[in-house]
């Protein structure tokens, strides 16, 4: 009897919800606008259309070069993006750190390894089509979700900016302080730690090679694969390793 | 703005930035992806935030925050990232990651410049 009650509630529970769903969809519709967009949502959307075109010929392109120059497109398009939802500071963050020193670091790292300029044939690996097949049910499944989940979602956008300089401030300063400074701790660590690795070893490049490698000879290839691509190196990264 | 707008295109980068992750080959465009991927999250945490902070009623402005974290953190692990792809560069001669297969240093005894290496041990011992 009551194994049966409850049966019959939950068979009754999904259709309420959906009617509620409904309910909720049709007075949202009718404050919002389904499909009327407006002119915010205009703009996310032509922004957002060259952000994601700008970004899938970033992991297509053969020149290497080429894609860290759309890379700024994409992350150049996502600062509009976070001005778009109000967010100001972030935007502007966005494009001091990441437009200005993250792809200047990435081109650094693309000519300090002698990237091809033209058109390198070997750009991408061979299990291309399972990494399409990956990405392609990763971002059909995601999709759906967030979708189906946010369907009558709405972010109100009147009223004060969200994310001003004064409301981030204010916020990250008076709740944030700790973890705020537990990362000034780790951006020296990775400042030490880029430093450390990026130099020459030279306790292993002083002494004579010929000797040291008679010497040991146990592992005869280790000074000399070591020593060997630094020959034709360009004098910017003998200057930078040093 | 419907929500649904900025949690699509955050999907669609992230998903963007996975296939740049499993099919590039150089060490670098595979950052290039892995950068991709966090500015899709980052993309996500604003727009949650600003959709948060107008609907509830106390959140610590915790979006944003996190955003800032994960783009000093984004930062520091390309300066970290690039320092090994250079030193593996130094002393392997490639950044390409298929050829990387082991861990060791100076391992691989097939390469051009490891074989006349060790003819030139094998000569002066």
């Amino acid at each position: 009897m009551i194994l049966a009650a409850a049966a019959s509630t939950a068979l009754a529970t999904p259709t309420a919800d959906a009617a509620h769903r409904a309910l909720t969809a049709t007075a949202a519709g009718a404050t919002h606008g389904f499909l009327s967009p407006t002119g915010v949502e205009i703009a996310f959307l032509l922004v957002g259309l060259v952000s994601f075109g700008a970004a899938l010929v970033t992991v297509t392109t053969r020149q290497l070069v080429h894609a860290a120059l759309w890379l700024v497109v994409t992350l150049g398009g996502l600062a509009v993006e976070y001005l778009l939802l109000t967010a100001e500071f972030i935007a502007w963050v966005q494009v001091l750190i990441y437009v200005g020193s993250v792809v200047v670091l990435l081109l650094f790292g693309l000519m300090l390894t002698k990237a091809p300029i033209g058109r390198s044939p070997d750009a991408d690996s061979g299990n291309r089509w399972a990494a399409l097949t990956v990405a392609v049910a990763a971002a059909a499944a995601l999709v759906w979700v967030v979708v189906d989940a946010f369907r009558t979602t709405w972010i109100d956008l009147g009223g004060a900016a969200a994310g001003s300089t004064k409301v981030t401030g204010e916020s990250l300063f008076q709740n944030w302080v700790l973890p705020f400074e537990a990362l000034s701790v780790l951006l020296l660590a990775a400042l030490v730690g880029a430093i450390v690795l990026s130099r020459k070893a030279k306790a292993e490049t002083s002494p004579p090679p010929v000797n040291s490698r008679a010497g040991t000879g146990g592992s005869p290839s280790v000074p000399d694969s070591r020593n060997h691509p630094i020959e034709g190196k360009s004098p910017a990264e003998q200057e930078g390793a040093r | 703005m419907h929500l649904a707008y900025p949690a699509v295109l955050s999907a669609l980068l992230f998903s963007t930035g996975l296939y740049g992750v499993l099919a590039r080959r150089n060490a670098i465009l595979v950052l290039m992806s892995v950068e991709l991927m966090l500015n899709a999250v980052n993309l996500n945490l604003v727009a949650f935030d600003v959709w948060l902070s107008k609907a509830a009623r106390e959140t610590l402005h915790s979006g944003q925050a996190l955003t800032l974290f994960t783009i000093a953190i984004a930062a520091a692990e390309i300066g970290i990232g690039l320092a090994i792809v250079l030193a593996v560069y130094r002393n392997r001669g490639t950044s390409d990651i298929d050829k990387l297969r082991d861990t060791a240093e100076g391992h691989e005894s097939d390469g051009p410049g490891d074989a006349t290496a060790a003819e030139k041990a094998e000569a002066t011992a």
